[in-house]
């Protein structure tokens, strides 16, 4: 029988949820890394055992760690215990190593980025907020950063190098920060096309390449945005979350920071799907494993109210797209509920029943093993869910 | 020998257990110290200096003798009580919480 492992990253550690298919007892394995955020755990679409954790500290900064046994063990890769240093004495670790690209010609930083006064600031990194194992190569892992920028490993996170073409291509200066920070939270690989990946930055909006990297277009026509000077800018829209149907050649969808959006075109243009949504406001969406049509969103009432509305949790799903959505409400909190679900906090897996998963600030972790027609706690009293990620093993 | 201390969350990354122990050559510095810690943990690049600049995490603070020596220059002679063993290098993070 097939097996499932739910990956939570939280403020204060990772945990590992684990069951069979049935998805009705779990084991919960935690807290590794305890007292250390951690950002994102994501598995190896190639090698399930492999996984890669982001975990951050203000005090100490970025960790890049790795298991290859399925979360057992964990090293920072480069660094394996009992082996610290080249047969020359010399220190191997990089794996926590995060240096923008500068101008090939000058040398100076390749650019800036508006700042929350208006200025001209340049780019710092904070942290890793979502690592994007490839589809194809276990030892090839995308990171997006904070402040914005997308790197890259192909030697299993032992080194990192920026795809500046995506700061490089001109709209960097017109980026800006969100309240959050300035991040790259979003990464999708496009199974049909290795060539095309989506991402998408807080406040920037969403951006596309088709040549694995290297030249990037931003994709956000048709976004509106009233909260910017010009609510149909080129960039600046504070995207929150995009998500694909990996059968779908060119359908995205995409919570924004109000309204939540699709794209028949693969983001060349855009048009509201919010329907009848209690708020388009949210952070997560997602996908069924086997509907592309069926897409799953948390409405939260509003950017400085970041709850459910009338204290009830409740997600919402269309079978149609979009437009047309109805509550899921069995199993979840109906009164005096006020978490919030973050943008990397909600997870489906692929077994023929479809498993739905999501995180909340609270600590708690829903699954749904019947495409969220109802809904029960894994575990209740985690530290806050930064992220939710799950693997349907075999 | 000289005697560091770090916290907690740096000797869980390093896999030790209590003080560290590092061989410097030539006069004991912070950026003499920081470098053979370096050496001898690379898990730990990174943690209190920063990759490229080398410049200390806005968070930690380095302590010697009851003395707080994190804004002095690197490369300024430790007290010969550090070089002795006598007294740890402390690598000391900001209190969290509120």
């Amino acid at each position: 029988m097939s097996k499932v492992r739910v990956s939570v990253g939280t403020r204060k550690g990772a945990f590992f949820l684990t069951s069979d298919g049935t998805r009705k007892n779990w084991n919960v394995s935690g807290p590794h890394f305890a007292g250390w955020e951690i950002y994102h755990v994501k598995g190896s679409p190639v090698d399930p055992n492999r996984l890669y954790a982001s975990q951050t500290s203000g005090w100490f900064g970025q960790i890049i760690q790795r298991s290859d046994d399925g979360g057992k063990t964990w090293m920072q890769p480069g660094t394996p215990p009992g082996e610290t240093t080249t047969p020359e004495g010399m220190p191997k670790a990089e794996s926590n190593k995060f240096v923008y690209d500068v101008s090939p010609e000058t040398g100076k930083p390749l650019t800036t980025h508006q700042f929350y006064d208006g200025t001209q600031h340049p780019w710092e990194f904070k942290r890793v907020w979502h690592l994007e194992p490839s589809l194809t190569d276990p030892d090839t892992v995308y990171a997006g950063v904070e402040d914005a920028a997308l790197f890259r490993t192909t030697d299993g996170g032992k080194s990192w190098h920026e795809l500046s073409g995506l700061r490089g291509h001109g709209t960097g200066p017109r980026w800006q920060p969100g309240a959050g920070g300035m991040c790259l939270h979003t990464i999708v690989l496009d199974p049909k096309d290795p060539g095309r990946i989506y991402i998408a930055i807080s406040a920037a909006g969403a951006f596309r390449t088709d040549d694995g990297g290297k030249t990037w277009q931003p994709i956000n026509q048709g976004l509106k945005s009233q909260y910017i000077p010009d609510p149909n800018a080129e960039v600046g829209h504070c995207v929150h979350r995009i998500a694909k149907h990996p059968s779908s050649r060119n359908v995205l969808f995409m919570q924004k920071h109000w309204d939540v959006m699709r794209s028949n075109n693969g983001g060349d243009s855009w048009q509201e799907v919010s329907g009848n949504l209690p708020t388009d406001f949210g952070f997560v969406i997602d996908v069924h494993a086997h509907e592309p049509e069926t897409i799953f969103v948390v409405p939260i009432k509003s950017d400085y109210e970041h709850f459910p509305p009338d204290g009830k949790l409740r997600v919402y799903r269309s079978r149609t797209g979009g437009n047309e959505w109805e509550a899921l409400t069995k199993g979840l909190p109906q009164s005096d509920c006020y978490v919030n679900v973050l943008r990397d906090a909600m997870a489906v897996d692929s077994l023929d029943s479809c498993g739905v998963y999501f995180g909340t600030t609270g600590g708690q972790v829903y699954a749904s093993a019947d495409a969220g027609d109802s809904w029960a706690p894994i575990v209740r009293d985690l530290p806050a869910v930064l992220s939710v990620e799950v693997q349907t093993l075999p | 020998m000289i005697r560091v201390v770090l916290p907690p969350h740096l000797r869980a990354l390093a896999h030790v257990d209590g003080e560290v122990q590092v061989e410097v050559a030539g006069p004991a510095t912070q950026r003499s110290i920081l470098d053979a810690i370096e050496v001898r943990y690379p898990m730990l690049r990174g943690t209190i200096r920063d990759h490229v600049t080398q410049e200390r995490r806005a968070f930690l603070r380095f302590f010697v003798c009851q003395e707080d020596w994190s804004l002095e220059p690197p490369d300024a002679p430790l007290p010969d009580a550090v070089s002795s063993g006598a007294e740890p290098f402390l690598v000391i993070g900001a209190i969290a919480g509120g």
